[in-house]
Parts: structure tokens; sequence; C-alpha cells
């Protein structure tokens, strides 16, 4: 790597009390040199490269990846937005744990071994730190849409009850990092991206199918389309949420036990036939 | 010269937060054929950020609110520097746009008769905002991604737009590269919406010591009243907390300046006290403010249901923007509509929290519609190769200049460094003559810069490309900055503390002059309308 030419010293300045103050917040916070083994290659090709920068006290992962990229390594491909766990773009195994690399503080890894980066194995390889995750945003259009049942009041509104918004907060809380997707052994190991929209997924068709107004049934197209029996609910998902999203116990299973109410229930399954209906 | 590949659409937007998003569905829902360009992956946009809500005079909770009043803190927010047709529309529009919302698949959290509950805010007279728990921006910007890709928009993910197209005046594209490219945790002021108090080292309630003229009348004076408010007691007055954000700025610069701070250089936002007034508070703090308590704990090792926040404030929006037409959101280029952070008008010297949401989709529902209504009669475009040349040219001179060149990190950094030293909350006029000295040298730098790699996902190129804008924003604040002096809403000035009205009749806005170089010019506020001027008068 060629060094960078020395920038100009910008006059000095007088600090506010306010900037000197964080200075010496800076200052004090505790100091030290980490090593970093980062993924380096394209196209599912490369190596780990190890980088060594100094490390201050309260950084998380990012933090340290970016300063390599900006004194370092110019070039490192890595995807971030937010910094502060809301977007999930800055998804990667770390240490060989699938985490987002914002909130991931240095401090909880062990200090006296290389921090490891390398990106999801679940999605194809673009660069260095970066997959090409696209497959995602191909499934949920295959998702039947949200279908409000018609407003209750004249003036076009609804009532909800708050119990009925508690109930699929949690599944709406999810920020599409797709880890879940990554941990996934249907995907990650089976590679069946055709035929299983894995667990973003049925946490997405779990809010919908929850959601107080919603009115479609995607029980039919869980089981067919979209390989819902794939699960064989190793929870795998659940560990790695950064949300915390109880994705196979509350959204995986009770899908599935719709699934089964409605296509493996003898009685439901003749006035299927009779009545050419989903639910009878 | 370079292969490049050509897409067509009636209307392309360029960016895909919430104003992006919402108006492409709109000029989309207007039968024209629309494209959006986005830097990052769909959904991943800032206004996932947004943690409070969206203000809307639904008069949900408190049946006294309604446009007018939602107007008019608006106004009094912005120091009467706003944009008034914009604050009207948005003020009255806010409300259809949340329901709107609602019917794409939002939920929000509930008032006890099922209805869409409101919280309080600073600087909203009554409860305003429609919210789910803390993350409403993420609610919103699921809900505009999930409605829009069944709207037949065509979608492209990480790209970076590097020059618009123009033919003759108008703009007629865009000219974008494959593949593209704070510390501290940024703290709600839903968590002071929910009865979160400020206190300095010596444990004081601070904000009670220095209450503006304009918002006297409307303010509790002790700590009971301003208790009673939050618990929707409607004889109660607010309490000073949820002032507007540049006055809560402004106390905690003092409170620190005269040694009262956190070890830190901040102050302390406290919630955890509630668990004195009322049952449960610990579950009640958990779920009113989830994300906050999560980010607080995994990030700072702090539960904020037990201890207070060491805080202190930061710059994280841009009042300014594109002079947009208030009606039609289009800028003085034909063709060309902004909406949202972007666009400027609505917020005048300080924005209201809150109000940010509501502008999303007030105003880009707004600029979808009439930018679908410019294409459909405004005819054909023809684009101009040599144009293209151009930006090609530009693009890939860094790759020329090689890993040898300084790096665009660098460059940015050092930008960074001038504008929060020199332009940052305090301001003065001999530091921001010094920043524009600062600019000059650093656009120099700019110029030189190079990345090594290829084009394959280099965020260094992409930091090189995004280099020239940052220089002409950073330059357009410092320099409207300087010619403003006095200090109104977000803008203090250390040398003018006070406010002059001589300056409240006017907007600086720059363009480009004859030469290149950038032009300031003082742009007359129009006067307010009868019934406009009326209302503000009522509500003083």
């Amino acid at each position: 790597m060629t060094a960078t030419p020395q920038s100009p010293s910008p006059a000095p300045r007088a600090v506010d009390a306010y900037t000197a103050a964080q200075q010496a917040q800076d200052a004090a916070a505790g100091h030290g040199a980490r090593t970093f083994r980062l993924w380096r290659g394209a196209d599912g090709t490369g190596e780990f490269r190890d980088y060594t920068t100094e490390a201050i006290d309260g950084m998380v992962v990012l933090d340290a990846v970016q300063q390599i990229q900006a004194e370092q390594a110019n070039d490192l491909a890595v995807r971030w937005n937010c910094k502060a766990g809301k977007c999930g773009s800055c998804s990667a195994e770390i240490n060989g744990k699938p985490r987002l690399m914002c909130m991931t503080r240095l401090d909880e890894l062990p200090a006296d071994e290389p921090v490891s980066v390398e990106p999801m194995r679940a999605f194809p390889h673009v660069r260095d730190l970066v997959t090409d995750v696209s497959w995602n945003f191909r499934v949920k259009p295959t998702i039947t849409r949200f279908t409000p049942r018609p407003p209750d009041a004249p003036d076009g509104t609804w009532r909800i009850d708050q119990e009925d918004v508690d109930r699929v907060q949690e599944f709406r809380k999810c920020i599409e990092c797709f880890l879940c997707q990554d941990v996934c052994h249907v995907l990650r190991d089976h590679h069946k991206h055709d035929e299983f929209i894995g667990p973003r997924f049925l946490v997405y068709a779990a809010a919908l199918e929850m959601h107080p107004l919603d009115t479609a049934d995607r029980t039919a197209q869980l089981k067919e389309e979209h390989g819902i029996g794939y699960c064989n609910i190793t929870k795998c998902c659940t560990k790695v949420c950064p949300e915390h999203i109880t994705i196979t116990d509350n959204a995986i299973i009770p899908l599935k036990e719709r699934v089964v109410d409605e296509f493996f229930d003898p009685l439901k399954a003749l006035v299927r036939l009779v009545r050419g209906k989903r639910r009878g | 010269m370079s292969e490049f590949q050509t897409v067509n659409h009636d209307v392309l937007v360029i960016g895909a937060g919430g104003a992006g998003l919402r108006a492409a569905i709109e000029a989309a829902a207007r039968g024209v054929k629309v494209g959006v360009v986005c830097k990052s992956l769909l959904g991943k946009a800032h206004t996932v950020m947004a943690e409070g809500g969206m203000a809307a005079a639904m008069a949900n909770v408190d049946d006294r609110d309604s446009w007018r009043v939602h107007f008019a803190d608006t106004m009094r927010g912005g120091q009467y520097l706003n944009n008034w047709r914009m604050a009207e529309l948005h003020a009255k529009e806010a409300p259809e746009r949340v329901r709107e919302l609602e019917k794409w698949g939002a939920l929000f959290d509930r008032t006890k008769d099922g209805r869409i509950l409101q919280r309080n805010f600073g600087g909203h007279r009554y409860p305003r905002l429609a919210h789910v728990g803390d993350r409403t921006g993420l609610e919103m910007i699921r809900t505009l991604q999930d409605h829009g890709i069944h709207q037949g928009i065509q979608v492209h993910m990480e790209l970076t737009v590097v020059s618009l197209l123009k033919d003759g005046e108008r703009v007629c594209g865009a000219f974008a590269y494959w593949p593209p490219s704070v510390r501290g945790i940024l703290v709600t002021e839903g968590v002071r919406g929910e009865g979160g108090v400020l206190r300095n080292r010596e444990g004081k309630r601070f904000m009670f010591d220095n209450i503006p003229d304009n918002y006297k009348s409307q303010t509790a004076d002790n700590e009971e009243e301003g208790w009673r408010y939050t618990q929707g007691d409607k004889d109660a007055r607010r309490p000073p907390e949820l002032l507007t954000r540049d006055h809560v700025a402004r106390m905690i610069v003092r409170e620190v300046k005269e040694g009262r701070g956190s070890p830190h250089g901040g102050v302390y936002l406290d919630i955890s006290w509630i668990k004195d007034r009322i049952p449960n508070a610990a579950e009640h703090i958990k779920k009113k403010l989830p994300s906050m308590y999560h980010q607080f704990k995994q990030l700072a090792n702090i539960d904020i249901t037990k201890e207070p926040m060491e805080i202190g404030p930061t710059t994280h929006y841009v009042m300014g923007g594109i002079r947009v037409d208030g009606d039609t959101q289009m800028s003085t280029v034909p063709g060309l509509f902004a909406c949202g952070e972007c666009a400027a008008g609505l917020h005048g010297a300080n924005r209201l929290g809150g109000n940010s949401l509501s502008d999303l989709l007030v105003f880009g529902k707004r600029a979808g519609e009439f930018a679908a209504e410019f294409a459909r009669t405004k005819g054909d475009v023809t684009l101009d190769d040599a144009e293209i040349d151009a930006g090609v040219k530009y693009a890939l001179a860094p790759f020329e200049r090689g890993a040898a060149a300084e790096g665009a990190y660098q460059v940015q950094d050092a930008l960074q460094s001038t504008m929060q030293d020199l332009v940052g909350i305090v301001r003065a006029q001999h530091e921001m003559e010094q920043a524009l000295v600062e600019l000059e040298a650093l656009k120099q730098r700019a110029e030189k810069v190079g990345v090594p790699g290829n084009r394959e996902y280099n965020p260094g190129w992409h930091t090189a490309l995004d280099l020239r804008n940052l220089m002409i924003v950073s330059e357009a604040v410092a320099r409207s900055a300087l010619a403003r002096k006095e200090s109104r809403g977000g803008h203090f000035r250390d040398d003018y503390p006070e406010k002059d009205p001589a300056f409240a009749t006017f907007n600086h806005v720059v363009r480009r002059g004859a030469k290149d170089e950038m032009e300031l010019a003082r742009e007359t506020i129009p006067p307010l309308p009868a019934e406009l001027a009326a209302i503000i008068e009522e509500m003083k």
C-alpha cells in the first residue's frame, strides 16, 4: 500500500469548552493496537489479509474496518449505512459468527487474537466483505401483498386494539439484515434458494398473516411455492437475529400450524375439494 | 468512448428515502414509467433513523388540535423564515398522508378507542406525533418499500448519480455508475416526549432557567405542572424539555460552558426517574422506547430504565436545500423536482421534531404528482452524447491518478474537521472566513485525489466522486451562515447572539454565477396572506 502524501496541517484553532471536553474524553479513553483479519478478493476467490489499527474503547467492528479502509485500504469493499443497528446493511461473519459490524463491540471479542471479518456465505460473493443479496429483493414480491379489510369508520379509518398491534410488532422490527438467511442450513448448505424463501420472508409472511387488518390467505403459497416444509426448526435464525425476533417459535411454527390445519385436516381438505376454496 | 447503458423512464427518482419512495409511488399511480436510483440497498435509507414519529394534526388525542395550530407551531419553530405556503400545505395534508400509510399496512400505536395514538414532542402544542414505539422511520420506509414493489417501479440499487443531463434548460436525465458504493448513539427526542428530563451535573433541571419569550405562555414554570402535561392533563402547560431543539441544544452548550456539564462534556437525559411516578415504569419505557433501550444496553452498557443517559447536541439535519415552488416542488431548473431533506422551505430556521417524516410524505407525494404531469405534458427529450462522455471522463479520472495520489478519505476527513470546528453549532465571523479559505484549498485537493483498485464495488472511488458535492454544500452553508449576522433557530452566532428583525424578511439563496463562482443573494419572503397572518396572530 502506497503511503498517502502528508496533508497540509490546518491552522491552529481555538476550541470551545464543548469541543475541548470531547477531545479530553477521546484522549482519556483506552487505546491499543489490534489486528483484523479481513477477507479480500472478488467473485468467490480471495484470502484473509491482516491489518493492524489503533482501537479505542467503545469502538465497534465497523469503526475499525472503516479506519482500515481510510488509512490502509481505500478500495476495501464494505456495505454500511446507519451505524446504529437500524438499517441492516453491514452484515458479516465476525470471528465466524453472523453479526452486524456496527453493533459488535471490540471489547466483547477476545483481545489476544485477531478479529476475523468475512462476507456472508449464503449469497454470491461480490468483493471483499460485500455479497450480492438481490435474491432477497426478488423473493419479497412473490408473497401476496397486504390486503386490508374495508375501513371500519365512515371517514375511511380503522379501529385497532393496541394488543393486536403489539402481537405483530416483533415481526415488524425486522431490519432486513439477512443474517437469518445467511445462517439457515437450507440456504447456506443446501442452496434451496429456488424452493425456499428463508426465515426473513417467513417472518414477513407472518407479519402479514397476523396483521389485524389483512384478509389474504397465504397458506397454500407458503406450502407450495415458498417451501415452509424445508424448515426443520433448528432455530439457528433466532440465535443470530440482532433484533431478537423469536423467528422460529413465534413466526415459523404458527405458520407451519396453519399449513397443517389447512392441508392435513381431513375435514378441511374435503371442504376445499367441494368448495374449491382454501379456507372453509 | 466508454460503454454505457441507457434506461428510459418518464420520471426518474434519485434517492429511495421516504420522500423518494413516496414520490415514485405517486408518479407510478399517475400512469407514467418510473425508475428509482438509490445509493444503498432498497429500504436502508436514513429515514430508518427517525424515531419519534410523524407530526399530523389528526386531533386523536387532543381535539383542540387542527391544521391551523400545526401551521402556527411550524412557523413559530422556524422563526418565520419558512416558506409559508409549504407550512400551510404540510399542516393541511399530513393527516391524510398518515392515514394513507395505514391503508398500505403501517401499524401505529393506538389510543384506547383504537385510533392512531399521538405523542408529545418539542415545539408541538398538542400531542401530534403518530408513532410506533421509537422506530417510526423504519415502519414508514418498510411500508413504502413493500407497497412500492408492487407498483411497477424499476429500482436500480447501489448506483451513484454523478451528474444531471440537460436538454436545453430542461433536465432530461441523470448519469450514474454501477455499482456505488458518529460515533455515539442518536438519541430520540421521543425520550423527552415520554417524560424524560434534562439535568446538569448538579442534578438540576436547567431548562426551567431560560424559557424564550415567544414560548412563555405555553410552557410550565414548575416540575409538577410539566409532569401533569405529559400525563395528558389538558390544563397543564408543556415542560420546558419540550421546547424546540435549537433552544435545547443552546441550553446544553451553556451548561457545559459554564462548568455544569457531565464528565464527558454533555448533560444528563433521564427517563428512569418516572419510576417514582408510575408503576411498571421499566416495562413502560421498554415498550415506548425499545430501540433506545436496546442500543444503550448493547453499545454503552447502560440500562435507561435505571440510570440517566449522558448526551450532547449534534448536527443531524439540514434545514436549507434546493429552492422549490411550494405547490409543485419544482426547482428553478425545469424538470428537476426536489422533496424531503434535500429541499428547503418548510422548516425555516429550525425544524420541529416530527415534521420531517410528514414533510417526506406530503411533499414526496406532491413532487411525484407534478413530475408525472411535467413528463406527460412536456414531450420527449434528447440526450447529448458529449455530456455523457464528459461525465464518464470525470468519473474515471481518479483511477488515472491512482493510488499514488492523495486518497479521498483524507480529504473528506479534513473537510469534516473544517466544517465541524469552524461552521459548527456555535459560529463566528472569523472562523467562517477561515473555513472559506480552507475550503478553497480542499477543493484543489479534491480535484487531485486518486483511487486504487477497479470499478467493482469500490468505496474509495465513490467517496472521490462525492467530494465535489460535499464541497458545494459546505461552501453554501458557510457563505449563507457568514452573511446571516444574527442568531436565529439552529443558526447561532457567538458574535451576534441576538435575533435581529432586519434579518426576518429574507432567505439567503446561492446559485452559480457567470464565472462558475458561488453567488449569494437575498430573496425577500413574500408577505403572508391575511388568512395565515391571522392564524399566527391568534396563536401567539
